[in-house]
């Protein structure tokens, strides 16, 4: 395969946010070459969930993730089956009274993004979803949140990007970022614009960007169609995501178009050591069959690992890089990198143009991390 | 031999007579079913190994989905849900 010897931007990294940010390169009419170490979705993408949420850790984090919803949604309907988009939205679970009780200010901060949300009583709660163990509150529904199907995603992203001229080139391992330029095994590509999109591995480039990897665990059942109708979710889980010294685990469970049930999620500091941790793997599922005790009678037919790309405030870095010419990064997504990946597009391309993006990039501006003291990275 | 020795099943609401120690498979393959279930993608599966490792032979038993049959042992009143009609 010959490279395209004149790219106005080279994209490093063909995971969804790569993708994501190619396709919004090229569409704006730039020469975009996309360089991927494996293969296209293959990396952390292919490890994740897919739902598409309302995360309203910060109003950074939702501001963020509201404006991405809004964008999957326009073109939800443009994707291929194989994206598998289900709206089947997100029930947050509230185990006792005084979750429940929080709800209420949950739903208001939602309210001021324009997201619908409907607090459920436990008799509600039950009848959406009867698998749910008994003595529960109730919960929180968020309709518009969504499942996908990350990698095909990510490819459906790619492929839009290639019919606005994009160049994809999979097993090539970008070296180095130079000014305005990659080194390739020995070979330097120019361009005016570099975005390191290289997610978990993006600090190998970019030393200074304190992003590390942050392991997780997911299992998937045999098929039992209808189990479940929701992404269900502990109210528990925000928590569990925030605690960055520990290991975590947290009641996460998908419902998958196939009828499988996909069960998280774990989160712990581990390097790039990709193995099955069985410890965190038994606490996750007990954590799930604690919540859902029947899912003690299937069968896991799968388990993997995965390594989101975690940065010290859980924002992520999206922006110019100064230090280097025509360097941006779009990196950092920690655990939201499927639902974000079209906002960071959306707010990438308008840095790149010149123009004032919809969403204030100034919280994700990677520069945040040279003003930071060390103690903090 | 007296009906003693004959265990008698339902699958798919059809009964079958079968030796005892008969596996739910064997069963069955005798009375010429051969798709027990289907793939995600729509195509017919069956017993293939016979010995619990393929998987390919998974049924509902008695309300209870995804048993292998290969493994399960014939008894009187058991009853087999297969899905050689159902595409789903």
């Amino acid at each position: 395969m010959t490279i395209a010897t004149r790219s106005d931007a080279i994209v490093i990294g063909a995971g969804i946010v790569g993708a994501a940010c190619a396709r919004a390169l090229a569409r704006e009419g730039l020469q975009v070459l996309v360089l991927d170490a494996g293969f296209a979705g293959g990396g952390t993408t292919a490890a994740g969930m897919g739902h598409l949420v309302a995360m309203d850790d910060s109003a950074e984090q939702l501001a963020l993730t509201a404006h991405s919803l809004s964008l999957w949604q326009s073109l939800r309907h443009s994707l291929p089956a194989s994206v598998e988009y289900d709206a089947c939205g997100t029930i947050w679970v509230a185990e006792d009274g005084e979750q429940l009780e929080a709800v209420a200010e949950k739903q208001r901060v939602y309210e001021e993004h324009a997201i619908a949300s409907e607090v459920l009583d436990a008799r509600r709660l039950y009848a959406l979803e009867p698998n749910l163990r008994s003595g529960l509150a109730g919960g929180l529904l968020v309709p518009a949140d969504s499942v996908i199907y990350p990698p095909r995603a990510a490819l459906a992203l790619l492929a839009d990007a290639q019919t606005h001229g994009a160049v994809l080139r999979e097993q090539c391992r970008v070296d180095d970022i130079v000014d305005h330029g990659v080194r390739v095994g020995g070979e330097t590509l120019h361009a005016n614009v570099i975005v390191n999109a290289a997610g978990a591995d993006s600090g190998r480039l970019t030393p200074e960007l304190p992003i590390v990897p942050r392991k997780g665990h997911l299992a998937i059942t045999d098929r039992h169609p209808g189990f479940c109708r929701h992404q269900l979710v502990e109210l528990g889980y925000l928590a569990s995501a925030h605690v960055m010294s520990t290991e975590s685990v947290a009641f996460n469970v998908q419902p998958r178009a196939t009828g499988q049930v996909l069960i998280g999620s774990s989160r712990e500091l581990a390097g790039w050591d990709a193995a099955t941790n069985r410890g965190v793997l038994r606490q996750m599922l007990e954590r799930a069959v604690a919540f859902m005790p029947t899912l003690a009678r299937m069968s896991i037919v799968r388990t993997w690992t995965g390594f989101r790309a975690a940065t010290p405030d859980k924002l992520p870095l999206i922006g110019r890089w100064l230090p280097i010419q025509g360097l941006y990064v779009a990196a950092g997504h920690e655990g939201l990198g499927i639902t974000t990946s079209l906002g960071t597009a959306s707010l990438l391309a308008d840095l790149v143009l010149g123009r004032t993006p919809v969403v204030d990039a100034a919280a994700y501006s990677p520069m945040r991390v040279l003003a930071a003291p060390a103690a903090a990275r | 031999m007296t009906d003693t020795w004959i265990v008698t099943i339902v699958a798919d609401g059809r009964e079958l007579r079968v030796a005892p120690g008969t596996s739910v498979a064997a069963a069955l393959l005798g009375a010429g079913i051969t798709t027990v279930r289907r793939s995600v993608t729509g195509e017919p599966r069956g017993p293939l190994c016979g010995m619990g490792v393929c998987f390919e032979c998974r049924v509902t038993i008695d309300d209870v989905p995804h048993q292998r049959a290969c493994l399960v042992t014939a008894k009187n009143g058991l009853r087999v849900t297969t899905a050689q009609q159902d595409a789903s």
